[in-house]
């Protein structure tokens, strides 16, 4: 496992392949559906280069009780624009991103896959730094984590190589082949 | 204790910790990987259900839509007991604690957790809750056959393309190693509600119809030879279950509905 800060530097999401295991300490920013329909359509400086948490979590008293991953692919269509507007350098979700994230994150970002619903580890992991636009609800704000040792897997690299793709063209096979 | 602590205690127990056959069979999903990525998921998913029932903490942190499928015997006025469960749920959503996860459709407002509560007559009182998450929900589907686009003809060998049709349009995205339930029926409301029940039913279970039992055992393991694996990153375990019931339909119609569990499967029963 290799120690990564966060925010990353530009070299260092450029040096990261898929399938490297990586531990990540620093601040992390949650962003959901609607904090990104924010962020594409306001200006939210704090958040230029800095790694972006598709996650809602459960807080009490600015205590993060539980607190995974959700479904990456929702975001797919503000991500690009997201990535570029804001020099973002890591996206940690779960399920993959489609052809134009990975598009996106040529020469510029990693996707680095956390596990779905492993949500009372990663809580462990996580304290709260701050929140912003607690008005959209809790799982929708824009909540700042500062996360120590955060165990993500590089899923998708700044080289083009995504290894959902890989799964999803043998799966498309084999079910070509069942179904025949 | 009064019905609403136990429905309070009935919420907490399904937030923290799955079913024991749910348990049993990730750990037999993790003995049969053999390449590292999705060992490694496996391994992480069963020490995140140690970590969240010895704690008490949500395994997740989308607690899911509350669904509750009560046996109703006649002894407690429905609208009574639609009260309590309103009720319960406002306690558990504070103290367990639950994700909010009601969302006005018109306003965009979060207004907290709303159950949605199904009644059914029986001879003893019971409730079963079904904390069902988002993600699975979304890779759930509805389809009218005959199907020219995925080449599903009206039988149970096209409901079985209609299961791995889904299965590889959901791929990770739901959390698998996912059970899932089939209905087969006239209307779509029908597959849907009867789809979504057979993930109540225990993976250890045993159709009674024997055509369902061969159709359960086929698709099962055709999805896991799609190598989808846990969360999408690859491996054998694709789904730990197929669970699947049949209703009459209409002479025109011929649905197939797939719901799909995440491998968090949080019911539990009073």
């Amino acid at each position: 496992m290799i120690k990564i800060e966060t925010p990353l530097k530009k070299d260092v999401a450029l040096s990261l392949n898929a399938g490297d295991q990586i531990l990540l300490n620093g601040i992390i920013f949650t962003s959901r559906d609607t904090a990104h329909r924010f962020l594409l359509a306001s200006d939210f400086e704090k958040i230029r280069g800095a790694t972006i948490f598709h996650c809602g979590p459960v807080v009490r008293d600015n205590v993060v009780v539980s607190a995974g991953p959700t479904t990456s692919s929702r975001m797919n269509k503000f991500t690009p624009g997201v990535v570029a507007k804001y020099d973002i350098r890591a996206i940690i979700g779960k399920g993959g991103m489609d052809q134009s994230v990975l598009e996106a994150l040529k020469g510029r970002a990693v996707y680095l896959a956390a596990v779905g619903g492993a949500a009372a580890i990663y809580a462990k992991h996580i304290k709260v730094r701050n929140v912003y636009k607690l008005e959209f609800g809790m799982p929708e704000a824009i909540w700042e984590f500062h996360v120590s040792d955060f165990p993500v897997m590089v899923a998708m690299d700044s080289k083009g190589r995504s290894l959902y793709a890989d799964v999803y063209a043998k799966s498309k096979a084999v079910y070509q082949k069942l179904t025949r | 204790m009064d019905l609403k602590s136990r429905i309070i205690d009935l919420y907490r127990k399904a937030a923290t910790e799955l079913p024991a056959d749910v348990v049993d069979a990730l750990k037999g999903a993790y003995e049969q990987e053999t390449d590292p990525t999705p060992k490694e998921v496996l391994a992480t998913i069963l020490e995140n259900l140690s970590l969240a029932k010895g704690e008490a903490i949500p395994i997740c942190q989308d607690t899911g839509t509350p669904l509750f499928y009560v046996k109703d015997d006649g002894s407690i006025p429905r609208g009574e007991l639609r009260k309590i469960i309103e009720a319960a749920t406002e306690t558990a959503t504070a103290e367990v604690p639950l994700r909010p996860n009601g969302v006005d459709i018109i306003t965009g407002k979060n207004i907290g957790n709303r159950p949605i509560i199904h009644f059914e007559e029986a001879d003893r009182f019971g409730i079963d809750l079904f904390l069902k998450g988002g993600g699975s929900e979304n890779v759930s589907a509805v389809y009218a056959i005959p199907s020219t686009e995925i080449n599903a003809d009206r039988s149970l060998d096209g409901a079985r393309t209609c299961v791995l049709d889904c299965m590889v349009k959901a791929q990770g995205r739901g959390c698998s190693p996912y059970v899932v339930g089939v209905a087969v029926a006239g209307g779509i409301e029908e597959v849907a509600h009867l789809s979504k029940k057979q993930l109540l039913r225990k993976i250890s279970d045993v159709n009674p119809v024997p055509e369902l039992r061969s159709f359960e055992e086929r698709t099962l393991k055709e999805i896991n030879q799609l190598g989808i694996g846990p969360l999408g990153l690859g491996g054998r375990s694709t789904a730990l279950a197929v669970k699947a019931a049949v209703a009459p339909r209409h002479p025109a119609c011929f649905f197939v509905g797939v719901s799909v569990g995440c491998w968090a499967l949080r019911r539990h029963s009073l």
